[in-house]
Parts: C-alpha cells; structure tokens; sequence
C-alpha cells in the first residue's frame, strides 16, 4: 500500500490522471434520462427562455472559446455560460460519461466528435435538437457533416468543424528527389515515395500505427463502410471487406518496402521528425495546415498542401479525421437555452468566421467556408498558397455516407492492439484487420448488440 | 488493544470501583481518538470496497441493461487470457525487479550505515531524490531518455557507432518499466532499512569486534538478521506496488501505444475496462481478484520467510 500510496497522489495532484483513480466515482445505474416526447419549441418558448436569467456549463476543449460564447452572452444577456475544458479526447468523454451516470454534476452543452455522437445515443444521454429548430439548419451546413449529426429526423449536435483529408508534403525535399508536382493518383504517390526514399532518405509520410482516425479517412476516402448502426440494437462491423483490404495491401507494400513509417503520431519523437524532415509529407485533415505551422515553425515556407491522392485519374473524392460538434446532454435543465448556446456560436456569421480565422477550425457552415474572407487568405508556411480555399474544395467531395459505431472509445483502443500492431510490425496488414473485426464483433456480441457482420 | 495496557494489576477490592470508571473514561477517549480514522476509513475504504463488490456481481451491457449475475464475472477473468498475461507479467516483474531493488536498497543502506563512505549524507539524499520526483514525472522523463530517435540513450549509442537500440519495443519494455520503477524506489527502500540499521544497539558491533569480526562478517551475520523485519517489510510494500503498477505504463503508452495493450498490468486493464469498455462490473471483479491475488502472495512470502526464522532459531 504505503509505496503506491504517493504515487496515487501524484496522479491525483496532476490532474492528469484525476478520474482514473477516483474509481469510486463510477456508478452504476443506468445513464440518461427518460427524456419526455419534445412537441416543437414555440417562439414564444425560446423568448422566455432567452430573458429568463440561467447559467449554462458548457464543457469544450477548443482553446478561446470565451470570445464566441462572449458573443451569445452579449446577444443574450440574462443567459450567463460556463465554458470548462476538462480534457481533450478521452478523458473528456470519460468525465461527461461519469457525470451522467452519478446523476448530478453534468454539463449543458458538450463538445462531441462526429465518432462518438452514436456512442453517447446508445446509452441515451443525447437530446434531439430538432423540436428545437435544428432540423430548420439542414441547409447551412455542408451535406457530408450534416448527417454526421443526425439519425433519421433527429438531430444531435450543431456541427463546429471538420477534418476533410488533404495531402501536406515538404515541396524542397520532393523536388529534390526530382518530382515537382503533389502526386495525383496513389500510384503516382507510391512511385514518388520509392524516389523520395532513395534519393533524399525521408520517409513520403507518416501512417501512425496509433491513429485509428487517420486509417478510417482513408478508409472513407476508398468509398469503405466499415460501420453501421441502426439506432437500436443492430449494429454493422465491416472493416476487413475486400476494398479494405486493397487499402490495407497498397500500404503494406509501401511500409515494408521501408517508404513509410508507422511511427506513433503526436508523440515528441513524431513532432521532431515533421519539423527535421524525417517525414517528407503527412497525410492529414484540414486542421493539420495550422497545426504544422506550430509544430514545424522552423521549415516555414517548405510546405505545400494538395489534395490526397485518388484511386482513379481524374476522381475528387477524400474523406474525414475529426471534427466536433455542439451537443445538448438530456440531463439538462435548461434544453432552450443549451440549444440556442450551440447553434448560436456554431451558426452567427461573426462567430463562426472568428472560429475559421482566429482558432483555425476548419468550417462547417457553408456561408463561412465561402466567404472570401477565410478562403482568400494566403499562408507564408505554405509559401503564400490559399490553403483554406483548397480544403473548402476538399470538403465537397467528401464522401457523404460515413457511419460509426456506438462503441467507437472501444473501436480506437482495440484498434491499437489489432491493426496498430501489425502495422508497427510492419507486418501482415490483412491479418491486422481481421483482428480488429473479430475483437469488435466480439466486443459487440457482447455488449447485447445483433452484429451484422 | 487499549486494556491491557490501562488495567491496573492487583487492584484492592476498594478501590475497583472507581478503577472501573477511570477505566471506562479511559476507554471512552480512546474511542474518541481513533473515531476521525474510523470514519474516514469506513467511508473511504470500506464502502467503496462493498460496494465495488456488490457491482462485481452484476453484469451490464450497453443494450439490455444491467443483471444479477452471480460470479459470472469471476469466472470470466479466471478464462481472460489478457488478465491472466497481465498477472503473468507482474509474477515476472516480481520475481526479477524488486530483488535487484532491495538488494541494491540494502547495499546502499549497508554502506551508508557502515560509516565509511565519504560523502555518506549527500549520497543517501542523492539516492532518495528520485523518491520525491512524481511518478508522472519520472516517466515522462524516463520516456524522453528512451526515445529512439532523439533520447539521449539513442545518441550515446549512434555516436559509439551501434545501432540504437529500441527500448519501447514489445520484448524490452517491461525491462525499462522495471528500470524505472528501480530507480524511483531504491531510495525509499533504503531509508526504511537504514532508518532500522540506525536502531540496532552499538554494543553488538564492538563485542563483535573485539571477537575479530570484520565489516563484512558484521553486516551478515548481525545488521541483516536484525533488520529483517524491515526488510520484510520492503519485500510486502514491493509485492503491492508491483501488483497495482500504473503510472508508468499507462504514461508510457503514448510512446509505445502497440507495444503496452489494454490489460499490460492488472491494473491498467481494470482502469480501461470501465473506462473504455464500458464495464464498470467486470472491472470491480477484477479489481477484488487483484486483491485477492496481493493478498495470497504477500501471505506466502510471509509465511515463508516465518518458517525459516523458526527453523533457524
């Protein structure tokens, strides 16, 4: 005990691993409330509740957000907020999961990936935003996110930003392996990796043997299913079909003939390798452009950013990593008020701009992603080029059909001992996904789900 | 446990009266005393603990609810390949790390206690430091010093001319796990048993002594014999920390996250199968297996080390 006591407090004392210990604090009756049938949302509702004084908590990890939620404060003015970010990823999940089965402490409005709005619906803790009037927002976002967000007639969230997948490489490191323009298909790609390999000794990009959401956008790219879920108890797990595989096959051969790298991403190791060229390219979404900046500040102006490689010569398809929405948790006692929240900073034309232009997340809103002043900016790291107006293209070609799994925190993790595994083996890629569809069936099976395999 | 110690001997018949209410006053206090521990103990400790059995017992599924189920869930973890890898594994641990470690902690102590090295204060608090590094820290630090690109280790190694080796790689993590857990605990280790060396009588060194015992002679047969109790104590402290080993590997996942899986250390998987697979009730039951598990070994390791001192006595 004694030696693993401090420890403990350590942990505690950081913060960082708060919730883990504190296994007391997850209980377990069953989340969510019963949730009464909403009729639609009168105006009249909305105006009383706009001038009624209340406090909202909003729990987000998006850095500033106190100046959009400044905003909704200064046009409702009796409506105070509480923004609180209390983790990024994971552990915010995990604390709005332990809040809502300990039946108190919960939040209003939550930030939640496009991924996990069917993991939060299952256990029934999302709010239908349509009686609220999302259902009328249809039109002001982009087709693919939209129905990111909703299942049917209902609504779940007020989508906040996306990640439609683009291809950032060193444009100095290329040229000087002797090619001179972003390769176009994936066979131009795997020819110029072998070029870039041999003349220059960088590896032609990172596919990060921890990144789960990096393989599912170029699984979603390929046109792959590899879920399904239909709101009830039926749930679809496909990720090792024949398409998959082909995509599996195509990286297995670059890996192993050493043009890629399988290194973990986001790690310092990963950061150093981006800013000292190790990594000539990274195939990454469209908030990688800014987030580059930060990381690699040194190679300034090296940068190009193009859009990924197609199958076909003369296709435009791509597909998504991240992006989050604004959700309204059922617990919540003020579900006018929450709803406005979302949809206000999510939808004002000022806020939503300020969200593209001033924290770099990559729009939703149609009006936003046309407005010149986000598209027509140039950035230096990329040598002037208009990155923003090249990801608003990449962003119509989306594939729109994308669906998740209700347990994707389970899907990720299992990811990481499955095909994670094979590829930090470098190994056998097919066998990496069979892995993973058959712990994800079995997680499922288990789970009470009929899987549709 | 407090009579003993207040029950007058031999009182008179006249006087027992009173003795009885002095004694009773006494006893009042002394619950009065240990009642803030008691508190705190039931309610932080002994709650969670029935109540994380109670949960144990149940099954719940993310369609279909929650169910009684009887020892379902025991009888599931004893057919877990992963959790039986993951005890497997701290059995390794065990039976390789914490030797290493208290032998070094004893050496040290030995040497410290000895008088003769120079420098003697400033190494035993050198040893101790990495004691008050936070265990977080520690491994993130650890974490950087492997790195295979850019740690420290790696660049000795390219600048001697070898390849670097890969210290995060699936058959040499629990070797660097073990190093860092090592280093973190030697110094605490240390203080514990010199702390207990400080307490043996100096009588028994000179008549030793004089008898013609030299250092060596001394620390065997008398320093260690006398500070067995502390040792043991170490020994069960080790077992226990090992068992519930965390930090370490669950910081280090960043780095190595194919390398460390969901169920590395018993622990960890506990941790992970209420927080990412969602289930709250088999992680209780492998939580109080865990338990269980700490409980046998330090038991046995106990037992043991009893019988020989009644053999050798």
């Amino acid at each position: 005990m004694r030696k693993n006591a401090p420890r403990t407090a350590v942990a505690l004392g950081t913060g960082l691993l708060a919730v883990t210990l504190v296994l007391s604090g997850c209980t377990a009756s069953s989340g969510g409330g019963g949730g009464s049938a909403t009729k639609t949302v009168s105006q009249a509702d909305i105006d009383k509740a706009m001038s009624t004084p209340t406090t909202l908590n909003f729990w987000t990890w998006v850095p500033d957000i106190k100046n959009e939620v400044a905003l909704f404060e200064k046009k409702y003015p009796d409506i105070k907020v509480n923004v609180e970010n209390v983790g990024q990823g994971a552990p915010h999940y995990q604390k709005i999961r332990t809040a809502v089965k300990a039946g108190k402490g919960a939040p209003d409005v939550v930030q939640m990936e496009y991924q996990y709005i069917s993991s939060f619906n299952v256990t029934g803790n999302l709010l239908d935003l349509a009686p609220y009037g999302a259902s009328k927002l249809s039109d002001e976002y982009t087709p693919w996110v939209w129905n990111q967000v909703k299942r049917g007639d209902a609504v779940y969230g007020i989508p906040q930003d996306a990640g439609p997948m683009g291809n950032l490489y060193r444009k100095d490191i290329l040229a000087k392996a002797g090619v001179t323009k972003a390769p176009e298909t994936w066979d131009e790609y795997a020819a110029d990796a072998k070029l870039v390999k041999e003349k220059t000794g960088s590896y032609m990009s990172d596919l990060a043997s921890s990144q789960a959401g990096q393989m599912l956008g170029l699984l979603w790219q390929a046109g792959v299913k590899p879920f399904g879920y239909d709101g009830d108890k039926g749930v679809t797990v496909d990720v090792n079909g024949a398409k998959a595989k082909e995509v599996a096959a195509y990286w297995q051969k670059l890996i192993q003939a050493g043009y890629v790298s399988t290194d973990p991403d986001f790690t310092d190791s990963w950061y150093q390798g981006l800013a000292s060229g190790k990594y000539a390219g990274w195939l990454t979404a469209a908030w990688g452009p800014v987030f580059l900046q930060g990381t690699a500040a040194k190679t300034s102006g090296k940068w190009e950013a193009a859009p990924l490689p197609q199958y076909e010569a003369g296709q435009s398809v791509s597909g998504n990593w991240g992006g989050s929405s604004d959700a309204v948790l059922k617990t919540s006692k003020n579900p006018i008020a929450a709803y406005e929240l979302a949809k206000f900073i999510n939808n004002d034309a000022e806020s939503t701009l300020d969200f593209a232009n001033k924290q770099f997340l990559f729009p939703t809103s149609t009006k936003t992603l046309e407005s010149t002043e986000f598209t027509d900016q140039k950035a230096p790291f990329y040598g002037g080029q208009q990155v923003n107006k090249l990801f608003a293209g990449i962003s119509g070609t989306v594939d729109t059909k994308f669906e998740w799994l209700p347990y994707m925190d389970y899907a990720y993790s299992s990811y990481n001992e499955t095909m994670g595994k094979a590829l930090a083996a470098k190994g056998d890629l097919s066998a990496g996904l069979d892995a993973w569809q058959k712990s994800l069936v079995d997680y499922g099976t288990q789970q009470g789900f009929s899987v549709n395999k | 446990m407090t009579q003993s110690v207040v029950a007058p001997r031999g009182a008179r018949p006249g006087t027992r009266k009173r003795a009885n209410a002095n004694q009773r006053r006494q006893h009042r206090a002394a619950y009065l005393f240990v009642a803030p521990f008691l508190l705190v103990f039931v309610l932080m400790l002994l709650v969670p603990l029935f109540y994380s059995g109670y949960l144990s017992l149940f099954a719940t599924r993310l369609v279909g609810g929650s169910q009684f189920a009887w020892f379902a869930n025991y009888i599931r973890a004893f057919t877990d390949a992963d959790f039986l890898a993951g005890v497997g594994r701290m059995g390794l641990f065990l039976i390789i790390q914490v030797p290493i470690m208290l032998v070094l902690a004893l050496f040290l102590a030995l040497a410290i206690d000895s008088g003769r090295a120079r420098g003697a204060g400033a190494i035993r608090l050198l040893v101790f430091l990495p004691y008050a590094v936070p265990g977080v820290v520690a491994t993130l630090m650890w974490g950087y010093l492997y790195g295979q690109d850019f740690g420290p280790i790696a660049q000795v190694f390219r600048a001697l001319g070898f390849g670097a080796p890969n210290l995060l790689s699936a058959s040499s993590i629990l070797g660097s796990i073990m190093n860092i857990v090592t280093w973190e605990f030697v110094g605490y280790n240390m203080i514990i048993m010199y702390a207990a060396l400080r307490s043996i009588p100096s009588e028994l060194f000179e008549a030793a002594e004089i008898d013609g015992a030299g250092q060596f002679r001394i620390a065997w047969s008398i320093k260690i014999p006398a500070i067995r109790p502390a040792i043991m104590l170490t020994v069960i402290f080790s077992i226990i920390g090992t068992f519930q080993l965390f930090n370490e590997p669950s910081l280090l996942k960043g780095l190595a996250p194919n390398v460390i899986d969901n169920a590395f250390t018993p622990n960890y998987y506990a941790y992970n199968l209420a927080f990412i697979n969602q289930d709250v009730n088999y992680a209780a039951a492998i939580a109080f297996l865990l338990g269980i598990v700490i409980a046998i070994v330090s038991y046995v390791v106990q037992l043991s080390t009893q019988r020989r001192e009644a053999k050798a006595s």
